[in-house]
């Protein structure tokens, strides 16, 4: 075991993955000498050179369309989209293209490609810096959508996505990047897409997040298990698409109860999905309507307000108490 | 047949005043002293506001921001040719310009500390806040030209407004950019599209960037002049814009000017160049900053003199200095920090969902002990355009 950051995991799966296929190859905005503006991708281009490690010009779609063509002719590119709040640049290729492509040929051709960015708010970033849009993703028919929450299941995560036969969406909280270490095995491993973790059992009341709110969560939870003695059974979505259903019902078929936190807007988010999956197979196990918390349905605000705007303990620790008390 | 050349426009680069100071008396342009000095104040407000703020940076008293240092004369010489009822469409590294339309410091300072307020355009001018998503503004450039042309069309006016918009050189790269300057071609739309072109996309040098010897040469592609001038001499932007809005107004349709600088600086405050460029190189387009030569031209001319411009230098920092002060006060007041307020902006009207999700903001900051819910006393004053 190596303790690290959720930064260094995610290199150190870049640089594994790159060591062991040769297909796989890095390209966006400043990710070969500066080494990403994250420093993810830092080492890469003196170990792999520049046409693994491939600076582009300054053109989101260009990064992800080219990417395409490249997974296309075999090749397994990693594309490093600098902020997830430039990535709409490139939605286009998305979901007209990268989803598409083998539906489109009944198999025949594929988009074994991975698109990482930074996404979410927390660190005081300027505009357009912060946003949470994973929704739009798990919206898109063909895409998959991923979303660690550690430095350990951060690698394995990657090595998964980059070993997916079809385009995945990594998004990479950044206001994790840096906020703990892990121990992260010696050993390269993997975790299947599209499966949830039960990070902590509990039998009183479901927790479901991803991504930087699981920091929340986890701090609710300890206070829910001090305070009120209650036994709260931790989710970790890992996963926004596909959605791991089973895990997700069979957690709240135990408990009744149920609290669903991130940070993007509430229309449309993770949250609106993950109830209505509880609802259409274990509602009448409820004992309580399933409460949402998350991000308003506003833009988030600049900085001096953002923390306003995020799902924060307190938060989770009110709505999981008038659950429980409902 | 044989193969026959397609003529294609030559693509010029103009410098009037070079790095040494010199002036080409020729190609001089005649603007009235006081509009010299009005120029130079500008960029000196901007360079000493940017100096400032990198330090306020260090000290954790400001947001992470795009430096404009080096950019001046750029922003300055351009939009020094348009009138209030013209349009600025910036980009972020011209701060020059949006202090002589009159954008009070204290907006540029709240901006980049994390206030929306700041990026809320002063009555009385046409002009679109900072544009972050690289690029995107030209767009909406591109449109208002075009909104210029069929107004003005339907009423037959003849004084047509125009559109001094700016992009970088790793912006010349997007999509957009591309779009932006074909739509104002084919649509004849008033505008001019200005390059600052600082010859590094944060590491990306400008060879990467792109094959081509100059951004300018792209205007022949979409059918309009183009030309590249020393974005570092205030002279030579002046005149190329003043040719450009000239066209612009007479019903001539677009123009690209590619002004060459360099990033002095480090793209933002997050950004530290030494992993990607020779500090020598940094060094010597040090040595063509705009700024000096400016002044050397204005003393030269008679039109300031030494005592002069230490003045200036000196009402400056009070200007500063005043305007950081107030803006700090604004940064710890109640009405700017009012978290309810990221509800009432987003429609003309906070709809249903959204005042339940403001009440329940509302609410939780109860439970905390702070209620937002009073009208908030307005505590600090309204701040002043820096336009003198």
């Amino acid at each position: 075991m190596v303790e690290m950051n959720m930064a260094k995991a995610i290199n150190l799966a870049l640089s594994e993955a790159m060591t062991k296929d040769p297909k796989v190859i890095v390209m966006g905005e400043d990710v070969g000498p500066d080494e990403g503006v994250f420093r993810i991708t830092e080492g890469l281009y003196a170990k792999f050179g520049g046409d693994r490690v491939i600076d582009t010009p300054l053109a989101e779609s260009g990064i992800i369309g080219t990417a395409i063509g490249m997974a296309i002719y075999g090749m397994r590119p990693v594309c490093e989209i600098q902020f997830s709040g430039f990535d709409y640049y490139n939605y286009h290729q998305l979901e007209s293209h990268a989803a598409r492509f083998r539906n489109r040929t009944r198999g025949r051709l594929t988009v074994p490609m991975v698109m990482r960015a930074p996404y979410g708010g927390g660190i005081r970033a300027l505009e357009h810096h912060s946003e949470s849009r994973e929704a739009i993703y798990a919206h898109t028919p063909g895409l998959k959508v991923v979303i660690p929450s550690g430095p350990r299941n951060a690698r394995a995560l990657l090595h998964s996505a980059i070993q997916d036969p079809d385009p995945v969406i990594y998004y990479e909280p950044k206001a994790c990047y840096r906020l703990f270490r892990e121990d992260v095995p010696e050993a390269m491993e993997t975790l299947p897409l599209g499966k949830a973790q039960v990070v902590k059992t509990g039998k009183d009341i479901t927790l479901i997040s991803y991504g930087a709110s699981m920091r929340a969560v986890l701090e609710a939870a300890e206070t829910l298990e001090e305070e009120d003695g209650v036994k709260a059974e931790i989710v970790d979505l890992l996963s926004i698409c596909p959605l791991d259903t089973e895990t997700i019902v069979n957690s709240v078929q135990k408990t009744g109860r149920a609290v669903v936190v991130h940070e993007g807007p509430r229309t449309c988010g993770l949250a609106a999905e993950v109830i209505a999956r509880i609802n259409e197979k274990v509602l009448m196990y409820l004992e309580a309507p399933v409460v949402r918390v998350t991000g308003y349905d506003v833009p988030i605000p600049y900085f001096s307000k953002e923390q306003a705007y995020l799902p924060d303990a307190d938060k989770v620790l009110n709505a999981a108490r008038a659950t429980l008390g409902f | 047949m044989p193969r026959t050349p397609i003529e294609l426009p030559k693509i010029e680069y103009l410098s009037i005043l070079n790095e040494h100071g010199e002036l080409d008396k020729a190609l001089e342009p005649k603007i009235e002293p006081k509009g010299l000095i009005e120029m130079y104040r500008y960029m000196l407000l901007a360079r000493r506001t940017d100096e400032r703020m990198l330090l306020m940076q260090r000290q954790g008293r400001c947001g992470t921001f795009p430096q404009s240092s080096g950019h001046e004369a750029i922003s300055m010489g351009s939009i020094f040719n348009i009138n209030k009822d013209d349009w600025h469409v910036p980009a972020y590294r011209e701060l020059a310009g949006l202090l002589w339309r009159g954008w009070p410091l204290e907006h540029i300072l709240l901006y980049w500390n994390g206030f929306e307020e700041g990026a809320s355009p002063p009555e009385g001018v046409n002009d679109l806040p900072v544009c972050v998503p690289i690029a995107s503004q030209l767009l909406h450039a591109a449109g208002i030209g075009m909104a210029i042309n069929i107004e003005e069309r339907a009423a037959k006016s003849k004084e047509k407004k125009v559109v001094m918009t700016y992009f970088g050189d790793g912006a010349s790269s997007e999509g957009d950019c591309h779009e932006a300057l074909n739509f104002a071609a084919v649509f004849n739309a008033p505008v001019v599209f200005m390059c600052l072109n600082n010859q590094y996309a944060i590491s990306v040098p400008l060879s990467k960037q792109m094959k081509n010897e100059t951004i300018a040469q792209r205007a022949v592609a979409y059918g309009m002049p183009g030309i590249r001038v020393d974005g570092n001499d205030v002279l030579a932007v002046y005149q190329a814009a003043k040719e450009a809005v000239e066209r612009a107004r007479r019903g001539e349709g677009p123009s690209l000017i590619e002004a060459l600088t360099y990033r002095v600086t480090p793209h933002t405050t997050a950004d530290d160049p030494k992993r990607y460029r020779n500090e020598e190189e940094t060094k010597e387009w040090m040595l063509r900053d705009s700024l000096p030569r400016f002044a050397k031209y204005l003393q030269q001319k008679g039109v300031m003199t030494e005592k002069q411009l230490a003045e200036l230098e000196e009402e400056i920092d009070a200007q500063v200095k005043a305007a950081v002060q107030h803006a700090e006060e604004m940064f710890k007041s109640d009405e700017l920090l009012n978290p309810l307020n990221m509800f009432d902006n987003l429609y003309v009207d906070v709809p249903p969902y959204l005042q339940e999700q403001k009440d329940e903001l509302r609410d939780y900051f109860k439970t905390k002990g702070k209620d937002w819910s009073n009208p908030q006393k307005k505590n600090v004053d309204t701040p002043a355009s820096s336009r003198k």
